[in-house]
């Protein structure tokens, strides 16, 4: 045998994937998108959540909710300088590209990776040793966030899923969709799968990116584990705090 | 001690495959697990059925020859062993071992627990090399090599192309064999000038087999000289500064 | 009775080729002196190696380099796993970089001497020679050598030297510059002008007209015999340890293509040249398939001992200094535990000989790291052993850190092979054999650290300088077709072979063969050999030869992977080679080196050479099947190192 061409060829490289010298069409730069769509989508996360915490502030004196008029601030971005909520639209765009980017990546990966593997599977009980939960559910985890989301937005930002929905009445809509235990439960299982989905994400992109330094390498895994505590906790405290009513 | 055996027997690569149980009795807990193989098929040759044919060669752990799921452990359940050095004190009296060749599309079945590995010397080929033709050398010392990078370079040396990284992963991906054979290069000075252009020229060769890395460890685990994923993270690094580089291949490809 | 038979008249005269003038020019006044192929010239020249292990795959990454078109065989599914991969401890080279006193000369000096007077001077001084840019061109390869803080390249020592001289990468160096032929090798194939063949395995030499054409082999994964033609052949094929059945030699190493070429007129030198080596972990029970090797490099720091009492009983560590013997220590203070490989091995024999061997077996002496734990510390220990220590604890369950190391001596290297001059050729034209399948440069025993050393100065620069002078004969003629009538007939040859094992359909397995003539080896033609002992052995093969030939059971086809078919045509082969080796320790009536005749040794048993009567190398030629074959003896002459008793005191 010298090259045996038998053997299947799992990527066959396509025409459209040819486009910047192929880094996007390869698996490493594939996974340098979700790894950079990943921090953006990281910020965001953080971003939404502090904004969240508002929920805990209350009313002001005036009557008007904190976090409602917090709302407004990021519909007014820019202030008079642009059209009203444009610059809230710009970034709305930007997070869906990053999370188009980061699911089609992942998709596309899924494909290779299931073609890499073949149909013949072992017959014995696989013993993985490294890999761990959250690891192994990364597509699992990412598919619920992905339908918590759409139903989040149906819920708190379109309102078809909410029938007390009142536009920009961001403090009111929270309280009358949380104190539905459901729904509170189904905000929770999502929180669950989006720290798992954090807690290797948040470390798997250092890897991706190619940020390895042994000295530094501990700081990783902690700065996943912290991420993704802080979000479980910021989140979930107002989920509870509206389920249980401390916050009405 | 007596133990069951449960071992995929296939023909050839055209052919369907199946698994087969077998006894091995009064195996010795000092023989290693390759000689309980060795027993078992002096056994089936007296019988009249072919023996099990397994690739092994040096039986000493360096040559990477050997590989096989043992049990759902690729080269068994000892850390950092490679199948041949794995002995049968590692198992207990009455044990049943389920034994599968390591699996992969990249790597078809040439018979019982025999794979092609030979993807492994392609991506070789295409770049996991120092251009110097013989000759062409200057004195030894009179390139200094820091002690860190010559020890970080030999780390990533050590890897024996058993290719039980890619029978570990859950994607088929050979990232770790792959960046281990590009580090042990780039880590050195006189690995340098090819550094990007084997980066590019590796990975895509890789990736025409094999499946994508998702960051879980099971290679690292896997290997049998405990070979670490920070390289995978470097090659990482190195494939994707080479994008924004001049290379060697992107000169060559000028004119086309 | 003596097996020796006159040469036929007609068979090839030996002419080593040895250039005249004073030793350190030779080399340069004879790479002046052959015949060129000019560079545009190589393309039209095709080279069959067989053997990807050091030597064969330096040897083809470097005919690539200069043009010529390659084909190279191996009977692994890759190019980096030839035996070579095993070699733990370094590689020697004269660089002086310690500044201890060392040179091109002094590495010339102890590789005479520590071959015993038995080795070609010119060749070792050539090696020496080369030694020095092997080192280089590994560097720039990128094969990761132990550093020191400065950057520089660090050093070790190793038996039969004086001085530090081994380059060495932690305990993997033979691995490390494997890959870096294997590399290079692959850079080749990728260029284009090496074609590479895995899992392919060399069965027949074709020869026409008294010159080398091309070679048969088989695949093994679908049984395919095919014809390749070339215009040279190089044998890197490595060496025949596994003779013995347990040996330190990888489970497919095998004399095949050897002993094939062997049969198709290339002489056979100093077959019983072999060289059991010191530091293998001791075999534990009957159904164990190799030995492993223990690098000498732990001589550096291990000492080596037996009890005093041959009837101690207790752990190791309870016996007290006072009751161990350091018997290498004690016997020869110069040198103490890096005595040569012989040496120390003979000594060990003579501690289990004298029932003071320990282990449940009673088959092994220790090797203590204690004292050098003490002194250096567990880290510095484990920085340069540490994976050996790893195997060791892996094989038998047991520490080395806490408790010794037990050891005995196990067949571990061929210091014989193909006859070969100068040039690398055999006395077939356009037969070429290299490192260790040759028997050049080690005479009667090989130091550490030197097999590394010779398949690369093989590979990289001796061959590739002066297989020109042979080709540039034969410009522009095109190589024998494949479907000449001696290709068609060598074919035939390795099809009715393997059809003969299948049809056979005895009760025995290849293995049940291999192990009796492996016992018969190493009790008769091991260590130790005698004349009573050789004859037997030499009647008991020829029984088991007809026994095999008569009672083995090969099972499945020769159309498929089939690795009882691959196991029964070395085996056979090992068969005759055993004997031959037999007949050769028979005939030389002397001790030196790895080949230790009980009739001949001094008063305090070391070995007694007969630099008088057997100052030769013995090149035996194959007659036919029914007829022993014949000796040639090509003299060697002393005129740099003049032959002393070798004290090691």
């Amino acid at each position: 045998m010298t090259t045996t061409e038998r053997r299947p060829n799992v990527h066959r490289r396509q025409r459209w994937e040819d486009w910047l010298g192929g880094f996007f069409s390869s698996s490493v730069g594939l996974k340098w998108l979700m790894a950079i769509t990943g921090i953006g989508l990281l910020l965001y996360v953080l971003a939404h959540m502090i904004g969240n915490l508002k929920m805990f502030q209350g009313a002001y004196e005036g009557g008007e909710y904190a976090i409602d008029l917090y709302g407004e601030a990021l519909r007014s971005l820019g202030g008079d300088l642009v059209p009203h909520e444009s610059i809230l639209w710009i970034f709305r765009i930007g997070l869906i590209l990053a999370f188009v980017i980061h699911i089609g990546a992942s998709a596309a990966l899924t494909k290779r990776n299931w073609d890499a593997r073949g149909t013949d599977r072992y017959e014995a009980q696989r013993h993985y040793a490294a890999a761990n939960y959250a690891s192994r559910t990364m597509r699992w985890g990412g598919i619920i966030i992905l339908l918590f989301l759409l139903y989040h937005l149906a819920d708190l930002t379109f309102g078809w899923a909410n029938p007390d929905f009142v536009y920009g009445a961001i403090y009111d809509n929270v309280v009358a969709s949380l104190s539905r235990p459901p729904v509170a439960i189904l905000y929770l299982v999502a929180q669950v799968a989006l720290a798992f989905h954090i807690y290797h994400g948040g470390w798997s992109l250092f890897q991706s990116l190619g940020f390895v330094n042994p000295r530094y390498n501990v700081w990783r895994r902690y700065f996943a584990i912290g991420f993704a505590a802080l979000i479980f906790i910021g989140n979930t405290a107002i989920i509870l705090a509206v389920w249980t009513g401390a916050v009405a | 001690m007596d133990l069951t055996l449960k071992v995929w027997r296939q023909a050839s690569s055209e052919t369907e495959g199946e698994f087969k149980t077998y006894p091995a009795s009064n195996v010795s807990p000092d023989a290693s697990f390759l000689e309980m193989l060795d027993e078992v098929n002096e056994h089936l040759n007296e019988i009249g059925e072919e023996p099990i044919a397994f690739d092994s060669d040096c039986r000493e752990g360096i040559c990477g020859t050997c590989g096989l799921m043992i049990n759902g452990y690729p080269h068994g359940p000892q850390d950092g062993t490679a199948t041949c050095q794995l002995h049968m004190r590692k198992f207990n009296d009455g044990d049943s071992i389920t034994i599968e060749p390591w699996r992969a599309t990249a790597f078809p079945v040439l018979r019982d627990l025999i794979v092609d590995r030979s993807p492994f010397d392609e991506i070789i080929q295409a770049g996991g090399y120092i251009s110097v033709n013989t000759g062409a050398a200057q004195d030894a010392n009179n390139l200094p090599v820091p002690k860190e990078a010559a020890d970080a370079s030999m780390d990533a040396a050590a890897c024996i192309g058993c290719a039980a990284c890619v029978a570990a992963c859950p994607n088929s991906a050979a990232n770790l064999f792959t960046a281990a054979k590009m580090q042990q290069l780039n880590l050195l000075p006189q690995g340098n000038p090819e550094r990007y252009s084997r980066a590019v020229a590796m990975v895509e060769t890789m990736e025409q087999y094999f499946g994508s890395c998702t960051n879980h460890g099971e290679c690292e685990k896997a290997c049998p000289k405990n070979i670490s994923i920070d390289f995978i993270g470097m090659m990482n690094r190195d494939y994707v500064k080479a994008q924004f580089k001049f290379t060697a291949r992107d000169a060559q490809n000028k004119g086309k | 009775m003596t097996t020796q038979h006159s040469p036929n008249p007609g068979s090839p005269a030996l002419d080593p080729k040895i250039p005249p003038g004073p030793i350190q020019d030779r080399w340069d006044d004879h790479k002046f002196s052959v015949k060129l192929v000019n560079p545009a010239n190589k393309r039209k020249y095709d080279i069959i190696v067989i053997g990807t292990g050091l030597a064969g795959a330096s040897a083809a990454a470097s005919f690539g380099e200069l043009g010529y078109n390659v084909k190279v065989f191996t009977h692994n599914d890759s190019a980096r796993r030839g035996h070579s991969i095993a070699a733990q401890g370094g590689i020697n080279a004269a660089k002086n970089y310690r500044n201890d006193g060392d040179s091109i000369y002094r590495l010339f000096y102890d590789t005479v001497k520590g071959g015993d007077f038995r080795s070609r001077e010119t060749n070792v001084y050539r090696l020496a020679q080369v030694s020095n840019e092997i080192i280089d061109q590994t560097v720039a390869q990128g094969v990761p050598y132990a550093r020191e803080y400065g950057g520089l390249l660090d050093n070790r020592s190793f038996g039969g030297a004086q001085v530090s001289r081994t380059f060495y990468a932690r305990g993997q160096t033979g691995q490390q510059l494997l890959l870096g032929a294997y590399q290079a090798l692959m850079r080749q194939v990728e260029i284009g002008p090496v074609e590479l063949y895995t899992r392919s395995e060399m069965l027949e030499v074709a020869v026409k007209d008294g010159r080398a054409v091309g070679v048969v082999v088989r695949d093994l994964v679908t049984g395919e015999i095919t014809a390749h033609s070339a215009h040279a052949v190089v044998l890197a094929t490595g060496g025949y340890s596994n003779v013995y059945f347990l040996s330190t030699n990888a489970m497919n190493c095998n004399a095949t293509a050897v002993w094939r070429a062997h049969r198709k007129g290339a002489y056979f030198a100093n077959p019983c040249f072999t060289q059991i080596h010191p530091t293998c972990i001791p075999a534990s029970d009957e159904h164990q398939s190799k030995l492993t090797l223990m690098s000498e490099s732990l001589r550096n720091d291990g000492r080596i001992w037996v009890p005093v009492d041959p009837d101690d009983r207790r752990a190791p560590n309870d016996i007290p200094e006072d009751e161990r013997d350091y018997y290498l220590e004690r016997q020869y203070p110069a040198f103490g535990n890096l005595v040569p490989r012989d040496v120390a091995s003979r000594a060990a024999m003579r501690m289990i000989e004298q029932n003071r061997g320990i282990g449940p077996l009673k088959n092994g002496v220790y090797l203590d790291f204690g004292e050098a734990i003490g002194r250096l510390g567990r880290a510095k220990i484990e920085e340069r052993y540490g994976n050996l220590f790893e195997m060791y604890e892996r094989i038998t369950d047991e520490d080395p850190y806490e408790v010794p190391m037990r050891i005995y001596p196990a067949p571990h290297y061929t210091m014989g092979g193909l006859w070969v001059d100068y040039n690398l050729m055999t006395t077939v034209p356009g037969l070429y054999a290299i490192g260790e399948a040759n028997f050049s440069d080690h005479g009667a025993n090989r130091l550490g650290a030197s097999a590394l050393m010779q398949g690369l100065a093989d590979g990289y620069f001796v061959i590739p300088n002066t297989i020109n002078d042979y080709l540039s004969d034969y410009l522009n003629t095109k190589p024998v077709p494949t479907d000449d009538e001696v290709f068609m007939q060598a074919v035939a040859q390795v099809r009715e072979r393997e059809q003969q094992f299948l049809d056979i359909n005895g009760t025995r397995s290849v293995d049940y063969f291999h192990r009796r003539l492996g016992h018969l080896m190493i009790d008769y033609c091991g260590l130790a050999r005698s004349r009573e002992g050789l004859e037997k052995a030499i009647a008991e093969i020829q029984a088991l030869k007809e026994e095999f030939w008569r009672d083995l059971k090969v099972l499945g086809t020769n159309d498929s992977l089939n690795q009882s078919l691959e196991r029964a045509g070395r085996v056979a082969d090992f068969l005759e080679l055993a004997e031959l080796m037999c007949r050769d320790a028979l005939d030389r009536e002397e001790s030196c080196g790895g080949h230790f005749r009980v009739e001949h040794q001094t008063e305090d048993g070391e070995a007694k050479r007969d630099d008088e009567d057997y100052a030769f190398v013995s090149a035996w030629e194959w007659v036919d099947s029914a007829t022993p074959q014949a000796l040639h003896k090509e003299p060697l002459t002393f005129e740099y190192v003049p032959p002393s008793q070798r004290s090691y005191k």
